[in-house]
């Protein structure tokens, strides 16, 4: 069961990335973007971390997303035209996608042992709960980072705010 | 169903729950609507439906073969995949919440819960998310149809939920705090044990919470005094200007599924769910199956009466401005819904 979730959602979240790159429409890679969002929280589900699905779900797919599409229909911005790409793009972007999915695989396949190995749907019984064990770690040892961050937010925010009010 | 194995009873059981729930939620939908224009039309003293059938009661049948009957236009200028996709993202996502509602004491038959399709840990958390990604039906109906009204309607029903969004989920949170847990079930079980003054609104003292989370959710359902975005005196109709037939339907549909949604989630959160608002105080009558129907019967009942309330608030309230509506729900409901965070959480730390 946890298995076929697994490559539905899988296959659907690489289609829609690719999707994603392929669409000439502004609307439809964003569209595109929300399926790989939902499809990514599937995944988390099935491993067990229901609290970060259900946070993809709501901040990623429900808020950012819904502003990206905003943004697209209020400027109305149309097609796409299909260009070549630059020569740099060729010569430079391929062989360095290809070196960092080698790095990263590398790391992942050496370090097997230290990073453990998830289980689908281990952790989904009723017996753990772990928004209870999230919420304790990150309001206990976890509290300054937590802080800080809304910190940071809040200074995003007044930054946008005066970058946005008009010249008196 | 000795023959069957666990997991083909589960199968069995959960696809005849989806069944009963979703025929159940499409004929209460159908029968919301009637309910509204007979209510309606008695508040504005004139009969409403009253010619198909007995009282009316045919009449939501006669506009479904109306609606099922009629010319499907699309028009030209129309981003088509988009134009058909929105209606069944708008309608899908509505029925898809009642998913996760309990609608009765845990009664297990064979091990499978028979009250609830789903029992998530993190069921308040599925509704949001579900309510949040309901926003792509409305937003992309407006933009596909090519045409000002539309996309007018569907950006201001876009920033409107995404702005009430905040309030009604803040709202929520003195709910979860006082019940420990996200499960709907345990929020219905925090508020057992003395009838009605255990229910959050009363004795666990989050009435404010709860009149954020109902005007939050007028404003959700776009609902009048909220219904902006389809304001007919400006905007035609709003966001579904340019549907006709089936997909219009759809959007009706999906806006009185929402109402019956919020209005169970009302009831769970802040009524006690299924329970009797009389607690223990009148003695179990009848035998186990009238035991369990019972606070069915309680749960239907408390979630007609916040329908009646929609109903009664769209024929008392005039329509709100767009700035004032802007203003109500960013410098009023949010902050409101801040303190009452505040104190509850400062209650219970002072209390334990």
């Amino acid at each position: 069961m946890q298995l076929a979730l697994f490559i539905i959602f899988g296959a659907l979240a690489v289609a829609g990335a690719i999707n994603l790159l392929l669409q000439r429409h502004p609307i439809n890679s964003a569209l595109s973007l929300v399926v790989v969002m939902m499809s990514l929280a599937v995944l988390y589900w099935s491993l067990g971390a229901e609290f970060l699905a259900a946070a993809q779900v709501i901040v990623y797919s429900g808020a950012i997303m819904v502003l990206f599409v905003f943004v697209i229909m209020l400027l109305n911005s149309g097609e796409e035209e299909r260009t070549t790409g630059s020569r740099a793009a060729y010569i430079v972007g391929f062989p360095g996608a290809a070196a960092i999915f080698c790095l990263l695989s590398f790391v992942f396949l050496t370090e097997r042992q230290a990073l453990g190995v998830a289980t689908l749907g281990g952790s989904l019984s009723r017996a753990s709960n772990n928004i209870a064990d999230l919420s304790s770690i990150l309001f206990t040892r976890l509290l300054l980072p937590f802080e800080v961050t809304s910190v940071l937010i809040l200074v995003a925010i007044i930054g946008a705010v005066v970058l946005a009010r008009k010249e008196q | 169903m000795s023959h069957l194995s666990p997991f083909q009873t589960f199968l069995l059981l959960s696809v005849l729950k989806i069944a009963v729930v979703l025929v159940i939620t499409l004929t209460a939908v159908a029968y919301t609507v009637l309910l509204e224009r007979k209510v309606l039309g008695r508040m504005q003293n004139r009969w409403g439906p009253s010619r198909v059938g007995p009282f009316g009661l045919l009449q939501p049948l006669a506009d479904g073969i109306k609606l099922f009957l009629k010319e499907d236009l699309t028009p030209l200028a129309a981003e088509r995949p988009l134009f058909i996709i929105a209606p069944l993202i708008a309608l899908t996502c509505a029925l898809i919440s009642i998913a996760v509602v309990p609608f009765g004491p845990p009664t297990a038959v064979k091990g499978v819960q028979l009250f609830d399709i789903a029992d998530l840990n993190i069921g308040l958390l599925v509704i949001l998310g579900i309510t949040s990604i309901g926003v792509y039906g409305i937003a992309l109906s407006g933009w596909s149809s090519n045409n000002k009204y539309a996309l007018l309607g569907s950006l201001r029903a876009t920033s409107q939920m995404i702005s009430y969004e905040l309030a009604l989920g803040l709202s929520l949170v003195g709910v979860v705090l006082r019940a420990h847990s996200l499960r709907l079930r345990d929020i219905v079980g925090s508020q057992t044990g003395h009838g009605a003054l255990s229910w959050n609104v009363f004795g666990g003292l989050q009435i404010v919470a709860f009149f954020v989370y109902l005007m939050a959710a007028y404003a959700e359902t776009n609902r009048s005094p909220f219904d902006l975005p389809e304001a007919e005196s400006e905007l035609t109709a709003g966001y579904h200007t340019e549907y006709s037939s089936m997909k219009f339907a759809m959007f009706f549909m999906a806006e009185y599924a929402n109402m019956i949604t919020v209005s169970c989630v009302a009831t769970l959160l802040f009524l006690g769910g299924a329970s009797s608002p009389f607690g223990s105080l009148i003695p179990a009558i009848g035998g186990a199956v009238i035991q369990a129907i019972l606070p069915i019967l309680w749960f239907v009942a408390k979630v007609l009466f916040f329908l009646l309330l929609f109903i009664w608030v769209r024929a008392t309230l005039p329509r709100f401005r767009y700035d004032q509506l802007m203003a109500f729900g960013w410098k009023f409901l949010l902050p409101i819904a801040m303190l009452n965070i505040i104190f509850t959480s400062l209650y219970l730390a002072l209390r334990a």
